[in-house]
């Protein structure tokens, strides 16, 4: 039996990025994925004969750079189509608005005064993500071998480094940890133009526009980047498996195994060090490396609380997952018809998030485990530019629609055809006749997501992507920039830092962090 | 009724409030409370851990000798007290605790200390083990919540049984005749830190041979509302051997002669500790011997290793013997008679070695690998006046007494 250097759980994207990474460097990498295929929550799926969706991540936006450039993705098959997607916000009593280029270079629709004022603020937001995404693309400050000053030294240069003035700073740091809303009211008159903001900072997190921090969800956003552009969007040519397939030709180009049907059941440790895995059928493989691509607390279950401290497990036990988000997916007879939608629009990002006291509204009722009666949503019509995703003439529709808690109070099983009731309701109010055109549905709760793709708590990012559980302290502290209390166990998938989102970065930082460990 | 962690969630489970009350009572009275009272003469109180307790309760010079020469009786029902049951309840302690609780045979008590993620010690305290899935941990603070945290991905459980239980200390050279006159059959087959159940009206009592004084003694353990009969069953047949109650002093100059160490005043345990440098590691308190890197996993391993590998332990607990016979109470260590170098936390003069004894913690090197030309700093008051009295003093192995009749098999039966 061939043996390796290094075991990857999971063949998330960032399991293949992790274990390509690595593989490059020298290592002999087996990735073990459960499922019958790799690409976790960025595959591409028949959901229906015929049909075929990105099964979860549909919008790719913050594929990072690096990851493209280290795995030769391009090389591999990845195209980048170069026109940006724009992103419409809907509305039932208004034309649409439409961000145009990368996250609004141009706006249609609003008043000059309007898009004066959106060009001022979206240029304070670009800069202001700009200073933190150098934190948000490395390994985060380590600080238990740092001293006080070190890490404000660190934190002044990685501000300074962008020269910002003075006034700038002080803006800058004023707004950091304001909710999305606040900011929003000072800058912009437009309902659309805000609820489409505070849409997106809320996306795939438990807040509201008024939670306090809700602005950083935007900032996550704005710090990604497709080809060069910050801010852009772009729905992948063969949805979002195409990323996962150039990733895996990528990982056989560099000698990587990856067995699929593989569920992992536990991290064998011994004397505080990982050596293996254990499988649900008992095989036992060992490797002096394990690369956990998994959630952080399925991978601490995985090893036991017996091979952890309690202060440790606790702090594990603590990290908020449950996740908001649902996927909706629809088989149409044909496309659909938003109301003052252009007909090249429909290939963009809709959006319905018509205030941010709407979105807000949406919001409440999930804080007592009830979902929104009139939920918000970003709809995709992936067909309209890849018509293999559907038989000729008819169309896919792909959403993800907020807030649908995890822990429903009154259980899912009631509460899906409930939702599912309120979701054709909000779409039928802008794409009138849509009902009747559909030949097949699928709404997938978080907890269905959790069950379907081993997500616990169905969540976007693996864990809530709030301020207390950023950077040093994501997942937790102990177990942030990629190390965790058991030696040779590394994590490297979407709870840890930066966090979720189809963009590599946690498996390309926690590859260069083991390689730079060197074993 | 052993919970597994999953079904203990914090919506199922009371609030932890509920389960630990002792605070809403100032100066609890122990179970014991009528006996000592009408005993306590000098009316000499303190609190121990919330509860009422006595200093010293007719004369502590003669209550001290009592130890030494008779039979003392001690409640240590103040003694914080959880019950651990359930199938993985060796695995839970061996988890939570420094020593290998797999050699902990059934019948048996160990002396263990247990720490926090960091490896700074939380408490030290003795583990009894009832049977093989039950057992006790007795210690000077209240670990409930961290306790319940541990057993998260246990089948066990875990509760307070602080005052469900009470405690007495029967120590001294004819403690053996007191029990075995108070017809406790086959007490004196016990070894030292060996743990037996005797039947004790309608329940039972737990006696194991263990102690705070470094003498021959043992330590019973009943329900409360056994606590009084068990009492006055000890002094019935004990007044023949000099059984006589004693307060905290008495126990206190035991357990000094005897080298143990007493939590939050030799040592600031690490949920006490308001300033970051006063955390200790095992290693930095004299409890190194129990830090077992061969058995699995358990809280602070990793900590506590890396201090060792890189031997960056900052602090040594050591033993002085100081020139003279004035003790050397929270007096500063000093080395060459300048450069401060630690603190006495604990001293006497102790009759039984006819030395001048202390415990003190001194900053590495100083006691680790420098040893020499160490003086301690005293204060003596004298009729509203200090003098000041540099002494040598000189690391000496601890317990500074020994006495043979502590593991003595079979125990002396007078
Ligand atoms: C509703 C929803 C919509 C989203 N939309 C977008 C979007 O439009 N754009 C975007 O960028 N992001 C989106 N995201 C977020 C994105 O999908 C995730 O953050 C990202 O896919 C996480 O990637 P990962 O590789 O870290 O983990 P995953 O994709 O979750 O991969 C983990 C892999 O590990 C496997 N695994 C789990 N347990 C085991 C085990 N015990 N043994 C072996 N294998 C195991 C799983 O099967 C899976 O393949 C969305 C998320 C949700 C929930």
């Amino acid at each position: 039996m061939t043996s390796f250097d290094v075991i990857v759980i999971g063949g998330g994207h960032n399991g293949l990025v992790a274990a390509t990474t690595l593989g490059r460097a020298g290592r002999k990498v087996l990735v073990l994925e459960a499922a019958g295929e790799i690409g976790g929550a960025a595959r591409t799926e028949e959901f229906f004969p015929g049909f075929r969706v990105s099964s979860i991540a549909h919008v790719l936006n913050r594929l990072h750079p690096e990851v493209v450039k280290i795995l030769e993705l391009e090389k591999h098959g990845l195209a980048f189509e170069r026109q940006a997607t724009p992103s419409v916000a809907l509305s039932t009593t208004d034309d649409p608005l439409v961000l145009r280029g990368a996250y609004g270079e141009s706006l249609d629709g609003a008043t000059d005064s309007e898009a004066a004022a959106w060009r001022e603020l979206r240029a304070l937001l670009f800069r202001y993500a700009g200073i933190l995404k150098p934190f948000l693309a490395r390994r985060p400050p380590d600080l238990a071998d740092m001293s006080l000053s070190e890490t404000s030294a660190l934190a002044m240069a990685g501000l300074s480094l962008k020269r910002l003035g003075k006034e700038d700073m002080r803006d800058f740091l004023r707004m950091l940890l304001m909710n999305v809303a606040d900011v929003l009211d000072e800058h912009l008159e437009d309902d659309r133009l805000k609820g489409l903001l505070a849409f997106d900072a809320v996306l795939g997190s438990h807040l509201g526009p008024r939670s306090p921090t809700s602005l950083l969800g935007l900032y996550y956003r704005l710090a990604g980047e497709i080809g060069g552009v910050p801010g852009a969007q772009l729905l992948p040519k063969g949805g979002m498996g195409a990323i996962i397939a150039a990733m895996g030709a990528s990982a056989s180009a560099a000698g990587i195994v990856v067995r699929s049907n593989a569920e992992v059941a536990k991290i064998l440790v011994e004397k505080g060090r990982a050596v293996g895995v254990a499988l649900q059928n008992d095989e036992q493989i060992r490797a002096k490396t394990i690369v956990s691509a998994i959630n952080p607390s399925s991978t601490f279950s995985l090893v036991g609380s017996r091979e952890l401290d309690t202060g440790f497990v606790r702090k594990v036990k603590n990290i908020r997952m449950m996740g908001d988000a649902a996927k909706l997916h629809l088989a149409l007879d044909r496309p659909p018809e938003f109301l003052g939608v252009r007909t090249e629009d429909h290939r963009g990002r809709l959006v319905i998030a018509p205030s941010t006291d709407h979105v807000e509204r949406a919001f409440n009722p999930s804080k007592y485990g009830e979902f929104s009666p009139e939920p918000v949503m970003e709809i995709t019509l992936p067909s309209l530019a890849d018509p293999s995703l559907a038989p000729d003439g008819a169309c896919v529709l792909s959403a993800v629609v907020q807030y649908a808690p995890y822990a429903l109070g009154e259980g899912w099983e009631a509460g899906k055809p409930k939702f599912l009731n309120a979701i054709m309701a909000q779409l039928e109010a802008h794409a009138p006749g849509i009902a009747k055109s559909i030949r097949h549905t699928e709404l997938l709760t978080p907890l269905d997501i959790e069950q379907r793709y081993r997500m616990p708590g169905g969540h976007w990012h693996h864990g809530e992507l709030q301020a207390d559980q950023m950077l040093m302290s994501r997942p937790v502290s102990g177990a942030a920039g990629y190390s965790t209390p058991v030696d040779g166990l590394y994590l490297c998938g979407a709870g840890s830092h930066p966090g979720g989102g189809v963009s590599g970065v946690p498996g390309l930082n926690a590859a260069r962090h083991i390689i730079a460990m060197k074993a | 009724m052993a919970k597994t962690a999953r079904k203990t969630n914090a919506s199922t489970r009371p609030p932890r409030a509920a389960l630990q009350g002792h605070f809403r009572t100032l100066r609890l009275p122990s179970p014991l409370q009528p006996r000592i009272d009408a005993l306590a003469k000098t009316e000499d109180w303190y609190t121990w851990a919330g509860y009422k307790a006595p200093l010293s309760l007719w004369d502590e010079e003669l209550e001290y000798f009592t130890i030494r020469s008779q039979a003392a009786a001690f409640d240590i029902s103040p003694m914080v007290k959880y019950r651990i049951e359930g199938a993985d309840a060796e695995a839970f302690c061996n988890r939570v605790t420094l020593r290998d609780v797999s050699k902990l045979k059934p019948g048996r008590v160990h002396y263990t200390a247990w720490c926090d993620d960091a490896g700074h010690v939380l408490d030290d305290g003795t583990l009894f083990r009832l049977a093989p899935t039950h057992f006790r941990l007795c210690c000077q603070e209240r670990h409930l919540p961290w306790l319940l945290d541990s057993t998260i991905g246990f089948d066990v459980m875990v509760e307070e049984e602080t005052e469900a239980v009470a405690g007495l200390a029967l120590q001294g050279p004819t403690s053996l005749a007191v029990l075995r006159d108070a017809g406790f059959a086959g007490v004196e087959k016990l070894k030292i830190f060996d743990l037996a159940e005797f039947p004790h009206e309608s329940g039972m009592v737990a006696i194991s041979r263990t102690g705070f004084t470094g003498d021959l003694g043992y330590e019973l353990f009943v329900p409360a509302k056994l606590a009084l009969s068990l009492w006055d069953r000890l002094f019935e047949v004990g007044r023949l051997h000099g059984i006589r109650a004693i307060g905290y002093t008495a126990l206190n100059r035991a357990r000094i002669e005897a080298g143990l160490i007493v939590a939050n005043a030799d040592f600031v345990t690490a949920e006490h500790a308001i300033r970051g440098d006063r955390l200790r590691l095992p290693d930095e308190i004299g409890l190194g011997f129990m830090v077992d890197a061969e058995k699995p996993h358990f809280n602070g391993r990793r900590t506590i290793l890396a201090a060792r590998a890189n031997r960056s332990m900052k602090h040594v607990l050591v033993g002085l013997e100081i020139e003279g016979n004035i003790p050397a109470e929270h007096a500063i260590v000093y080395h060459r008679q300048k450069r401060e170098v630690g603190l006495v936390s604990a001293a006497i003069w102790s009759p039984m070695a006819k030395r001048n004894i202390a415990i003190a913690s001194l900053s590495r090197p100083y006691g680790d690998t420098v040893t020499d030309d160490l003086w301690v700093e005293i204060y003596a008051m004298r009729e509203l006046k200090y003098e000041r009295l540099m002494k040598r003093a000189r690391i000496v192995p601890r317990p500074f007494i020994k006495l043979e009749r502590r593991t003595a098999n079979p125990p002396a039966n007078v």
